[in-house]
């Protein structure tokens, strides 16, 4: 298929990627929202689309483990889940990135149980996000799309070799339909090469033992040694967003600043409400008002430095957290914001705002109220309120 | 025994590779209380010691016993004299002096 | 079928040096596999435990073939995926070697935590030999009770106590579910006979698909035993009729061994110290004996062979 444009959902963007990746091994078992994906690799199997081995397990503990074998043989393997998959997976994840395996999963958020629910927040990736994995959170299809390309380049890099979850919004993004701009299939296949590790088990002749058990003599080592890997994958991160934009004309970095040129008033988000709020922006600095919005894309490893460089300027930041941490000091993404500002000499006024539990809309109205409360906050100089809860009845 | 040098994180290969076979290298012997002794009239060299050991330290050469034992690696079980043919009854365990090896 | 000339003349795919303990079962099961798959290239993985863990402590490993280690309940599902990246591989030249798969698994890792992988890997067919060593508890923890555990076994989470006498419930005969898996090769073999596990091994390996053995594994410390009579004992387990040895090739079953005169299952408690406490308990002994009979003679009619009442 050639480079076009083309109607996709978020989850038929993510296949197709897929497709266009064909990786070696695809282990995966179905799960809400994300569910689509692996059936609609399945029928590019059963249509002699891809020539992947398509392993169909009993969970996805174990659509993790088979990727695990696999990706260790010497495979390119991939899966893809959401929600109480990836917290199914969780003792996997931790695995993956230990072996340094460069496994790249397509992930649809969702709202982690209990109460069950099926739609779109960010408590599943933030229960994963200490696992050693690259998180990359994209505002909708086309990012999606582009990312999980881009990811397999990230991934097994030699100065990487780490696993990566490339995630959107479930339901807003993984249902809606979106017009996007594909690779076509060789652009694609050029772009991410072909894989080569320097050691994998189905090279009998070379045998080696690989998951031993480290002591204290050992662990330590590598797991410094797997630091450093997530420490250098920020620059290849970076890297491979600016390859991809000078071929294909859409440029990656760590985050997306929108209208940050002198704003005062800043928002912190990531995904799909990232969208909602460039539109809210557009409208306020219509008016006057200095607004402005950083979308984090990659959340795994956190970009520290470069977002307290771009936060230098502003007066008061709203942090934004689709998911709580339960610790009784706001969300996951604050926490790392936060801590990001303390050695700023000016830091701006901070705040956190969980919205979008279980996938509750928010609206125009809800992000115009927060740009309000900041507007407030550097009129009197006062965060009023640290933590806050958007759109919870009370 | 030789002692492998403890590389540190930037030399070691990434994600907990280890070469093939290397624990030919650690020393068990030194669990040993007894050690088995063969005496080489007696044994028909059946193999089925051999086969029976849990430590590979039973020493063949061409396909036949010897007298040997690996006693780098034997911990001393008493396996392979209990399952030698009751009517050959080649190999004994005799306890180890108490300074060690 | 491989005489012992023959395997001695194959070279041993594991190393001394391992820290088992002194007379393991496990060590004589892996070697006795590894020396009957010698005459393939094979890679191998385990579930976490005694076997994995004491062959593998970095940077020392006995395992001179491929092995591959990376959580507990998942051998088969690892072992899998190694297997269908080997398709893929072979598919597209990248890999030109014939290459077997051996998934290991204790009686904890296989029968408990693992049974779900286990099954899913035997359903979808992956060509594949899973090899459960089972030695009748979570000895790797510290000899904790599993559904392999004999009944009246004393185990440090099913005690026998003022009022108890150890485990309640007889074991899972895990050999059968595996049977109905319909796979083309399942079977019961012991370390007692290396003969029929050698001989199991090869024709595990040689069968196109799924297969699985069981194996009978004495294990000194949790059995509280002589070491020097692991063998005896695993050969005891199979003269009591407790751990019959047999296999279901293509559906057919077909008994391996029947021992000339069944000795009484006492026999082989009475050399154990996890079962010290209910020697003397003779009416829990002739019940559970009742129960092996049982059993065994369900095991005969399969194999169409004759019971004797």
């Amino acid at each position: 298929m050639a480079g076009d444009k083309v109607a996709r959902t978020g989850n038929e963007a993510m296949a197709e990627a897929m497709r266009q990746i064909n990786p070696d091994v695809v282990a995966a078992y179905p799960i809400t929202p994300a569910t689509e994906v692996a059936q609609l690799f399945s029928q590019f199997v059963a249509d002699g689309k891809v020539d992947t081995e398509f392993v169909t397990v009993e969970s996805e503990h174990s659509a993790m483990s088979a990727c695990i074998g696999a990706s260790a043989g010497g495979a390119r393997a991939m899966t893809a889940t959401a929600s109480q998959g990836l917290a199914l997976m969780n003792e996997m994840l931790h695995i993956a990135s230990g072996l340094r395996l460069p496994i790249v999963m397509p992930e649809v958020n969702r709202a982690l149980s209990a109460p069950i629910n099926i739609h779109g927040d960010h408590s599943d990736t933030m229960a994963s996000k200490d696992t050693g994995w690259i998180q990359i959170n994209c505002e909708n299809s086309q990012e999606a799309y582009d990312s999980i390309i881009q990811a397999v380049k990230i991934c097994e890099h030699p100065d990487v070799l780490l696993p990566a979850m490339v995630s959107d919004d479930g339901f807003i993004i993984s249902h809606c339909m979106e017009v996007i701009h594909m690779l076509s299939d060789d652009e694609a296949k050029k772009f991410i090469g072909e894989y080569k590790p320097e050691r994998f088990l189905l090279d009998v002749d070379r045998p080696y033992t690989l998951g031993a058990l480290d002591l204290q003599d050992y662990y330590f080592e590598h797991k410094r040694q797997e630091i450093e890997a997530m420490n250098k994958a920020s620059k290849v991160i970076v890297e491979v967003g600016k390859e991809f934009g000078k071929k294909f004309g859409r440029e990656y970095g760590l985050f997306e600043e929108y209208r940050m040129d002198g704003a005062e008033l800043v928002i912190l988000v990531m995904g799909s409400t990232a969208g909602t709020t460039k539109t809210v922006v557009r409208e306020l600095r219509k008016n006057g008002i200095k607004a402005g919005l950083l979308k984090l894309r990659i959340f795994r490893p956190f970009p520290f430095k470069e977002l307290s460089d771009a936060l230098r300027g502003a007066k008061a930041l709203a942090v934004m957290d689709r998911s709580d941490a339960f610790n009784s000091f706001g969300g996951p993404l604050f926490e790392d914001v936060r801590s990001s500002l303390y050695d700023l000499e000016k830091k701006p006024l901070i705040t956190n705002y969980i919205y979008g539990l279980g996938g509750r809309d928010i609206g125009l109205d809800a992000i115009k109220g927060v740009y309000d409360d900041l507007k407030k906050m550097t009129e009197t100089g006062k965060v009023e309120q640290v933590v806050n809860y958007l759109g919870v009845r009370e | 025994m030789a002692e492998i040098k403890k590389k540190g994180w930037k030399e070691l290969a990434h994600g907990d590779v280890l070469e093939a076979g290397t624990a030919a290298e650690f020393e068990t012997g030194n669990w040993r209380s007894e050690r088995p002794v063969r005496d080489m009239n007696k044994c028909i060299s059946c193999l089925i010691c051999w086969i029976n050991c849990p430590d590979s330290a039973v020493i063949l050469k061409d396909g036949k016993m010897t007298e040997e034992f690996d006693l780098k690696f034997c911990k001393g079980c008493g396996i392979c004299a209990k399952v030698c043919p009751p009517k050959i009854q080649a190999i004994k365990m005799v306890p180890e002096k108490k300074s060690g090896k | 079928m491989p005489g012992i000339k023959e395997l001695a003349k194959r070279e041993e795919q594991m190393t001394g040096g391992h820290r088992l303990c002194s007379g393991c079962g496990a060590g004589i099961m892996a070697r006795q596999v590894l020396l009957a798959a010698s005459k393939h290239k094979v890679i191998c993985t385990s579930s976490t435990g005694c076997l994995e863990v004491a062959t593998t402590i970095f940077p020392y490993s006995s395992w001179k073939v491929p092995f591959f280690h990376s959580a507990f309940e998942n051998s088969a599902a690892t072992c899998s995926g190694i297997e269908a990246a080997y398709q893929a591989l072979k598919r597209k030249g990248k890999v030109d070697k014939d290459i077997k798969f051996i998934a290991f698994g204790g009686d904890g890792g296989t029968y408990d935590i693992g049974l779900q992988s286990l099954s899913g890997a035997m359903e979808r067919g992956h060509n594949m030999l899973y090899v459960c060593y089972d030695n009748g508890a979570y000895m790797n923890t510290g000899i904790q009770r599993s559904s392999a555990s004999p009944r009246g076994s004393h185990t440090t989470t099913g005690p026998s106590g003022k009022v108890s006498y150890g485990k309640k419930q007889y074991r899972k005969d895990l050999t059968e579910i595996m049977a109905s898996h319909h796979i083309p090769y399942a079977a019961q073999t012991s370390i007692g006979n290396w003969r029929d596990l050698t001989t199991k091994v090869e024709k595990a390996l040689d069968t196109e698909g799924p297969s699985f053995i069981n194996i009978f594994t004495p294990c000194r410390l949790g059995w509280a035993y002589d070491p020097a009579i692991t063998i005896e004992l695993a050969k005891l387990a199979s003269d009591t009729h407790y751990w019959p040895m047999y296999e279901v090739v293509n559906g057919e079953y077909k008994l391996s061994y029947k021992p000339k005169e069944k000795k009484p299952y006492k026999e082989f408690l009475q050399l154990q110290g996890r079962f010290k406490h209910m020697l003397k308990n003779e009416e829990l002994v002739n019940e559970i004996e009742e129960e092996i009979e049982r059993r065994w003679n369900r095991l005969l009619k399969l194999c169409g062979e004759e019971v004797q009442q």
